[in-house]
């Protein structure tokens, strides 16, 4: 149906080949060729958040990125920040701590673009870090639990 | 993670602030949503939906879509022939004397199709790609009917009709009375008549619906994941239309639902062909729904128009309530909302009085069924706009207002005097309005804030205040079951029916088991929403779980526990009342050296002495304790909300100043799990009151699907909530809980709307439409400006 072509990136610092077609989104690829089903899909249409990953360090939407356009680039996701269940990251032990999480749906795309303003900005204050939450849509927390986590760690350092 | 979950001052974990279980695996992108599991050799299903809100379908082509490479099927009605009976009503009217004329739906319409957005046929293929790919080539040959997209233009006369068979679009007509309104009415000094009107909305899980069937030739039955609110319900109108029993029918909600809020409670076509089309490819057919098709296909809810009157004394005292609205039910729906919406509007007042009646009217837009609140938002923005305009017309503050006419906290049981959603009297179990209103204006500094705000407005500035405050029906039966069990790793397993979409099932119910048998919070297992795990179950919705499974959790893990302590007793050669569980071993109480692990006691209880040697007499086998909660009537929550904002007269902007919950849901399982329910459920209200809009045209088409058209509130756009908790138990059950879910929505939009008439006086505005989104705002001041 659609032409394809051959990439090469790296994922959570592992190199991954593919001969993907060229309509495939990055997020169809990280799930369905990659299964790395901690990212998900909320709308296609780039307004939720819930795709969210990072590329070279940018955050980005994964359902209007192509799996092409990531050829050569570093792509960071939510399995990133922790190698097991036992040893959360700081900001991932926040929300636990704060109530962050309720569905969970939303949340690995929330915690990447948290990821990447903390590294810009490691004490931002709560007008910033709703800035950045501003990007996501969350239905179940209000988001309060998740202002309070950022904030709880931003106290801590 | 591995902290010892806390625990109350007494050393239990009920009303303890334990962190949730949930959380680890969703934080590290290792939960297990429907679209996430693997399921190797899966076809994916895309469905063709009409275009057309109301139509006769006629030839469907799929010639070109079959020559597609990777295409695996195309069904429509005629191929599904085996399993096109009539879809069975969901409840019937619970209003004793009334009923629902139920418009008779199937899988797939064989004749005409009654909303933009049902679907008329499924597309399977090696990809969701490939497989819309085919959808559009696909040639559905359509003759377009005239529409009904209100209920008003429902209720029209030679109205198009939704259910030709039913001669009218009228879903039912329930009237429920208390004492003598006209008498009241025509007696009374003051009279006021207002009409409101709520408009549709939708859930907006982030998570949209999703199946994966499996179909086992060997067994002849099917095992279904499904992001559902109730595996039970779905396994019982499978088993129907398959001409199956239930046991072979397996209804899984994956450990992960990317949250509900009441849509994924109803059953829907799209489970039915999944599993259809996977018995017919004999391989597994998965079906997610994109974000579009969750605003043309989902559940919705909410719209209605209220016109309501109110009589009352010059002190501002209610005597008498007449409310008549009209409810879109859709094309297909139950009374849930509409019933609850009726029966939400006398809220904490006493009201002797009372004319409640209500149309509900079928349209040509999408099935109704839930949407968190379920009707009551509606009911507590009609009666709470009627009391902000009466201490207007009386000169009265409105807190007074309503402090005046307060059920006060003696007078429970209080019976309103009509019936409720779930078929029983709607009488209040237990509360304090008159303290919890009390409370939630000290908190809010509610005097100072008047002054402030009158010193405001000196300057111009457009601050108002709104006070709501409500009752909620909640923890509705029929019930919920509990399996308790001591494996064989001497850990205790739950296991309950209804499924979680966020709440925490896992951290809640492990709560009460490790209190009710004994153990440690570590200790327990719990697994939901399995009906190959528990063989009856209702699901999550209406703010019922804590209520019904708590206390079948708490029933059988007392009896669990008395199980335990017999095989221990016999084990340590002891009397059972001189044992205890500490840290997983039976042991005597004051001989610390004396004792078992469960995991002993398990294997002697389940396994016996040894492969086929005769138990020790007396000893009962099995340690395992079911048990079925099934509350008497539903229990009654209550919040008051105060909400400061100021408005932005030549924008229309609204910015919340403060915003403070008081809430009683009776005793709480877990403080940090409710607050957050609160949340959650002030952000969906707030978005009711102020953003989210679903607009239909007179062609049933909606104009608002997508996020850019239809905004939902961001963390920019939320304010920081300010929260506390009163208790008053319930009598209905054990643990004196009620519900909590939905209880955060509730009075928002009746809040807000006060709030913002109330900084709009100056322009004399009459808030009587939601949402209050910039545009109306501006527009309602423009009204008001103009000189008449």
């Amino acid at each position: 149906m659609s032409e394809t072509r051959a990439i090469a990136l790296t994922v959570n610092g592992r190199p991954h080949r593919a001969t993907v077609e060229t309509r495939l989104t990055l997020v169809d690829l990280l799930r369905e060729e990659l299964r790395l089903t901690g990212t998900h899909v909320g709308c296609e249409h780039g307004v939720c958040g819930a795709c969210t990953v990072l590329v070279d360090g940018e955050a980005v939407r994964g359902c209007l990125l192509l799996a092409v356009q990531a050829d050569g680039r570093h792509v960071e996701t939510v399995e990133s920040l922790a190698p097991d269940l036992e040893h959360l990251n700081p900001l991932q032990a926040e929300f636990v701590r704060h109530h962050g999480v309720q569905c969970g749906f939303c949340t690995g795309g929330i915690l990447m673009s948290l990821t990447a303003a903390l590294r810009d900005n490691p004490r931002p204050t709560e007008a910033e870090v709703r800035e950045t939450l501003a990007g996501h849509l969350c239905r179940c927390t209000g988001y309060q639990g998740m202002v309070d986590a950022v904030l709880a760690l931003v106290a801590a350092r | 993670m591995t902290t010892p979950a806390s625990r109350t001052p007494e050393g239990g974990y009920i009303g303890a602030p334990v962190p949730r279980r949930e959380d680890a695996r969703l934080l590290t992108g290792r939960g297990t949503f429907v679209d996430d599991l693997p399921m190797p050799g899966v076809a994916h299903a895309a469905m063709v939906r009409s275009p057309h809100a109301h139509a006769r379908v006629g030839r469907i082509d799929a010639a070109a879509a079959l020559a597609l490479d990777g295409v695996l099927a195309v069904v429509t009605a005629a191929d599904v022939a085996d399993i096109q009976k009539p879809w069975p009503a969901r409840m019937p009217s619970p209003v004793p004397g009334t009923a629902i004329r139920h418009g008779v739906r199937h899988t797939l319409p064989g004749d005409k199709v009654r909303h933009a957005g049902e679907v008329v046929a499924a597309v399977v293929a090696e990809s969701r790609a490939l497989a819309e790919d085919a959808r559009d080539l696909l040639s559905v040959e359509y003759e377009v009917l005239p529409v009904v997209a209100t209920a008003a233009a429902g209720l029209a006369p030679g109205a198009p009709l939704v259910y030709e068979q039913l001669g009218d679009n009228i879903a039912a007509h329930i009237v429920q009375r208390v004492g003598n309104p006209e008498q009241a009415f025509a007696a009374a000094a003051h009279t006021l008549r207002e009409t409101f009107r709520v408009t549709r909305g939708g859930s907006h899980s982030m998570e949209g619906r999703g199946v994966v069937a499996r179909y086992d030739e060997a067994l002849d039955g099917f095992t279904v994941w499904d992001a559902t609110q109730a595996p039970h319900a779905v396994r019982a109108m499978l088993a129907y239309l398959f001409e199956l029993p239930e046991h072979r029918v397996r209804v899984i909600a994956p450990p992960d639902v990317g949250g509900g809020l009441g849509p994924k409670a109803s059953v829907y076509p799209e489970e039915v062909l999944v599993c259809w089309l996977a018995r017919r490819l004999r391989r597994p057919v998965k079906w997610i729904e994109d974000r579009h098709e969750h605003f043309v296909s989902a559940a919705q809810e909410r719209e209605q128009v209220h016109t309501v009157e109110i009589a009352f004394t010059g002190e501002g005292r209610l005597l008498a309530l007449r409310d008549v609205f009209t409810h879109d039910i859709g094309m297909y729906g139950a009374l849930v909302a509409p019933v609850i919406s009726a029966c939400t509007v006398p809220g904490p007042y006493r009201i002797p009085n009372i004319h409640s009646e209500f149309r509900a009217v079928y349209t040509n837009l999408q099935p109704t069924g839930a949407v968190r609140g379920a009707g009551r938002p509606q009911g507590v923005l009609v009666m709470e706009r009627m009391m902000d305009r009466m201490a207007e017309t009386l000169g009265l503050d409105p807190a007074e207002v309503r402090a005046r006419n307060l059920i006060p906290a003696d007078a429970f049981p209080y019976e309103v005097g009509m019936w409720f959603r779930d078929g029983a009297r709607l009488t209040y179990d237990s509360g304090n309005y008159p303290e919890l209103l009390r409370r939630a204006l000290e908190r809010a500094d509610y005097a100072q804030a008047r002054r402030e705000q009158a010193a405001l407005r000196a300057q111009g500035r457009h601050r108002g205040i709104g006070v709501a405050i409500c009752v909620e029906g909640v923890g509705l039966g029929p019930f919920e079951g509990a399996i308790l069990r001591l494996d064989g790793r001497g850990r205790v397993v739950v296991t309950s029916g209804a499924p979680p979409q966020g709440q925490g099932y896992q951290t809640t119910f492990a709560q009460i088991a490790a209190d009710a048998v004994g153990v440690r919070f570590e200790d327990v297992d719990v697994v939901t929403g399995d009906t190959g795990a528990i063989p009856y179950g209702t699901g999550s919705f209406a703010s019922r779980v804590t209520a019904n499974a708590g206390p079948a959790i708490l029933q059988a893990g007392g009896a669990l526990r008395e199980k335990i302590l017999a095989v221990g007793a016999h084990l340590l050669e002891a009397a059972a009342a001189d044992l205890a569980i500490v840290d997983g071993a039976v042991r005597v109480r004051g001989m610390p050296d004396r004792g078992v692990p469960l995991a002993q006691v398990a294997r002697l209880g389940n396994a016996g002495v040894a492969f086929g040697m005769v138990m020790p007499g007396g000893l009962q086998v099995g340690l395992e304790a079911s048990a079925y909660f099934a509350p008497a009537q539903a229990g009654y929550s209550a919040s008051a909300h105060v909400c400061i904002l100021d408005v932005d007269a030549d924008t229309g902007e609204v910015t919340i100043v403060r915003y403070v919950v008081g809430h009683d849901c009776g005793n709480v399982i877990n403080p940090l799990l409710v607050e957050g329910q609160i949340l959650g459920g002030v952000a969906h209200g707030l978005s009711n009151a102020l953003y989210e809009e679903a607009i239909f045209d007179e062609q049933g088409q909606s104009l608002a699907s997508s996020f850019l058209d239809y905004p939902l509130p961001s963390a920019r756009e939320m304010p920081r909530v300010e929260m506390f908790h009163l208790t008053t138990p319930s009598p209905l059950n054990p643990l004196g809980v009620k519900g909590a879910g939905e209880a955060g929505t509730l009075p928002v939009t009746a809040a807000v709307a006060g709030a913002v008439e109330d900084a709009l006086r100056s322009f004399g505005v009459r808030v009587n439409r939601m949402p209050l989104n910039p545009a109306r705002i501006s527009d309602l001041i423009h009204e008001a400006r103009r000189p008449s």
